[in-house]
């Protein structure tokens, strides 16, 4: 398929408002998904001919499940606080990309079917029955959201947009009008074991390879070692780590740090894959089933520590859910999650994030570098959404931005701040999260990303930043594909654990 | 006994029985429906007690809309903090003795009637005057805001312009209050600012003013960041591990 010709955005050091611009990403929709990919994963194969009927009793049984859903439905006053807050408006000037205005497109139908004014007075209240155009906006601007959460942060009641969008992408689904990227990955994961669809054999190989690279580059014998029973710890990482640039760096970089430490570590063909797009796609089942292969794999190899690697939304998975869903944390007294957790060590933190255990053996002086290494980069840190606020590393609040800094400093000599006010908590999204980054949204993508670039742009004027380091595999892959597009060169990206890997000294050489 | 007093004391006993009512079975709503996943905003307090810090700060300070957008914190806090104070100089109407503090809060409460009325305004004025939050503007709020603009101005037509018999107003509520039905004075002022006063306890249990209660029970405001700590199961959720 063509994308449609777009321009992109000039960039400014923070972006302007943009005056509204109706239907500005109205031809903006992701593919659709088959009915053999619906059918994969449980869901109606094509759009079932009493969607209307169905679409509002899947609503009214998630506002029964989810006290976010119905309490972010009702309290919202329209102050427009939040108007402004969205890295697709600010990118797109589509009035439909304010936060409030993607939230409406359901709040309308939630008035009409499930309030007494929406009933009795729908004009007056904007309520509006769900016919066929406002089903296809659901399926356009739900697929215009990269669920990051920055709305959240700036509204007076803390209404989460990734929650509305979540409840929408469930209710398509569950009519068949789902979207064929997120389904056809989570077909992949279930029967594969991960997104990319990469086999076990296949693993072993790039393992084996990726072996011979350190080796040849090092002298080190590095060890990247798969399905090994009785390991310390279990990486759970990125499919995309596993193949993609440059996110092997950071796979090549978290196999040093664990072999400088001395922990012994396995990867898993089972659970090969740290995503879960069962979140993007709003769906409890679906984001259960997929996070209990960790829980499975964890339980067969008998590991005392589970890790996660650079990925965003993998870590909120992990962080905030996998307790929950799979019982590895801690604090449990049921059963089901006492069988996985007596078998952690809860001397560490479970689960743990890689940058987590890379900072605890910095302070513990296990590690040694060479910050000199790094030297022909100039480094800045883009905070990734989901990380940023839906989870958190250490013992702090807040600990998922320090941390992360922490080690870049001791790692590499030139380290810059993006303006404030588009990192921390109020980082902008890379614009390709949430099961948006497939090339039919390039526009919306490339259009999403610019107030990053905006604030790339300014640290790359002024102080010669030349790597974006980051700690997630969308955001590496979605900067990958944009930054030329910002007239950046597309190698300037790479992980926490890349630049790790340059500076760390292993055992030989000290 | 006029017609008026009688239908001012079944509209009051009405809006009153439609306000708690309607709100106490939201509240019991919101409190029965379970947030399954934890989902705070973080960076977000560890601690219930942190918890219960952010929530005051968020609902005394509106500490999240000052971090969004100075103009509507500015109006927005305007007019909440003066409706405070005017709610709280109206218990003069509906306590006998007067309580110590609703004396003391008396000259502010009266100075808060116009910061009240400016607030809305400004409010309002943004719904005009601001492209983003023209677009996302209904009817009803356009409508709530006259509403709560037309209490304001029309309380304070009476202290300035029009006076009525506060004594007798007051013993009407005080009568209503002890189900004993007295006169209320005949004042076209104070049937518009009572009228207006009933309509808003009628219209809160069914529109956005749920924000009030709902601030207190959004997830991403209450939860504490701690789910590696604490195993967090909703009911609904943990039957799945039954199959």
């Amino acid at each position: 398929m063509a994308a449609a010709e777009f321009t992109t955005p000039e960039l400014q050091d923070f972006p302007a408002i943009p005056a509204l611009k109706p239907d500005a990403m109205a031809q903006s929709k992701p593919f659709v998904a088959s009915d053999k990919i619906n059918a994969a994963i449980g869901f109606p194969g094509e759009l079932v001919p009493d969607w209307e009927q169905k679409a509002v009793g899947r609503l009214g049984e998630l506002l029964k499940k989810y006290r976010s859903l119905k309490v972010y439905l009702d309290a919202c006053v329209h102050c427009g606080a939040c108007t402004d807050k969205c890295h697709y408006f600010l990118g797109t000037g589509d009035p439909k990309n304010m936060p409030v205005a993607r939230q409406d497109l359901m709040r309308g139908v939630y008035r009409r079917h499930f309030t007494l004014a929406g009933k009795l007075f729908p004009k007056l209240v904007g309520a509006t029955e769900l016919t066929r155009e406002v089903l296809d906006d659901w399926y356009k601007y739900y697929h215009q959201c990269s669920e990051c959460r920055r709305c959240s942060v700036f509204c007076p009641y803390g209404i989460d947009t990734a929650e509305i969008t979540m409840a929408g992408r469930e209710i398509l689904d569950s009519v068949g009008y789902g979207q064929k990227y997120s389904n056809e990955i989570i077909g992949k994961v279930h029967k594969i074991g991960n997104n990319l669809g990469l086999p076990g054999p296949a693993l072993a190989d790039t393992l084996q390879g990726v072996e011979e690279d350190v080796k040849e580059d090092t002298g080190v014998d590095v060890r990247y070692p798969m399905d090994v029973k009785g390991a310390e710890v279990l990486l759970v990482t990125p499919s995309a780590d596993f193949f993609a640039e440059p996110h092997i760096d950071s796979l090549i970089g978290y196999g040093k740090v664990f072999h400088a430490a001395g922990i012994s570590w396995t990867l898993s063909s089972k659970a090969s894959e740290a995503g879960n797009f069962g979140m993007f796609i709003g769906n409890y089942e679906q984001l259960r089933t997929i996070a209990l292969r960790i829980r499975e794999a964890a339980l067969e190899l008998g590991v005392k520590r589970i890790v996660v690697g650079e990925c965003g939304h993998a870590w909120r998975v992990a962080y905030s859910f996998w307790n929950t869903l799979t019982g590895i944390g801690a604090g449990a007294n049921d059963p089901f999650a006492v069988q996985l957790q007596s078998q952690l060590d809860h001397r560490h933190k479970q689960p743990a994030h890689i940058c987590e255990v890379t900072w605890d053996l910095i302070q513990r002086g296990a590690l040694k570098f060479d910050r000199s290494a790094n030297d022909h980069r100039i480094v800045t840190f883009h905070d990734s959404c989901n990380v940023a606020r839906a989870s958190r590393m250490g013992d702090t609040p807040g600990g998922q931005f320090e941390i992360p800094r922490a080690i870049i400093r001791a790692v590499a000599n030139n380290y810059f701040e993006m303006a404030p006010g588009t990192t921390h908590e109020a980082t902008f999204c890379c614009g390709g999260g949430g099961g948006v980054l497939t090339d039919e949204l390039l526009e919306l993508r490339v259009k999403g990303a610019m107030p990053r670039m905006g604030a790339l742009k300014q640290v790359a004027d002024q102080h010669g930043v030349n790597f974006l380091a980051t700690i997630c595999a969308i955001c590496k892959a979605q900067f990958t594909k944009v930054l030329p597009y910002y007239q950046f060169n597309r190698g300037m990206v790479g992980g926490v654990h890349q630049l790790v890997s340059t500076a760390i000294r292993l055992g030989s050489n000290d | 006994m006029s017609a008026a007093t009688i239908f001012f004391a079944v509209l009051f006993y009405a809006a009153t029985a439609i306000l708690v009512a309607g709100l106490a079975l939201k509240i019991a709503d919101y409190f029965r429906t379970p947030a399954p996943l934890k989902i705070p905003t973080t960076p977000a307090p560890t601690t219930t007690g942190g918890v219960v810090l952010r929530m005051l700060r968020e609902v005394a300070l509106f500490e999240s809309l000052f971090k969004s957008n100075l103009w509507i914190w500015a109006f927005g806090i305007l007019f909440h903090g003066a409706l405070l104070l005017v709610l709280m100089r109206h218990l003069r109407y509906f306590t006998e003795p007067v309580w110590f503090w609703v004396g003391w809060v008396q000259p502010f409460g009266l100075y808060a009637g116009f910061a009240m009325v400016a607030g809305l305004l400004g409010l309002w004025g943004r719904r005009f005057l601001v492209e983003r939050i023209r677009y996302i503007s209904t009817p009803s709020d356009h409508l709530m805001l006259a509403l709560l603009a037309g209490i304001g101005a029309s309380g304070l037509a009476m202290k300035f312009l029009m006076h009525t018999d506060i004594v007798a107003v007051k013993a009407f509520f005080l009568g209503l209050m002890r189900f004993d039905v007295q006169p209320l004075p005949a004042h076209p002022g104070l049937y518009i600012h009572l009228t207006l006063v009933a309509a808003l306890m009628i219209v809160f249990p069914f529109s956005k003013l749920l924000h009030a209660p709902g601030v207190f029970f959004s997830p991403s405001r209450n939860q504490a960041d701690d789910p590696r700590e604490h195993r967090h199961l909703a009911p609904w959720a943990a039957e799945l591990e039954k199959n």
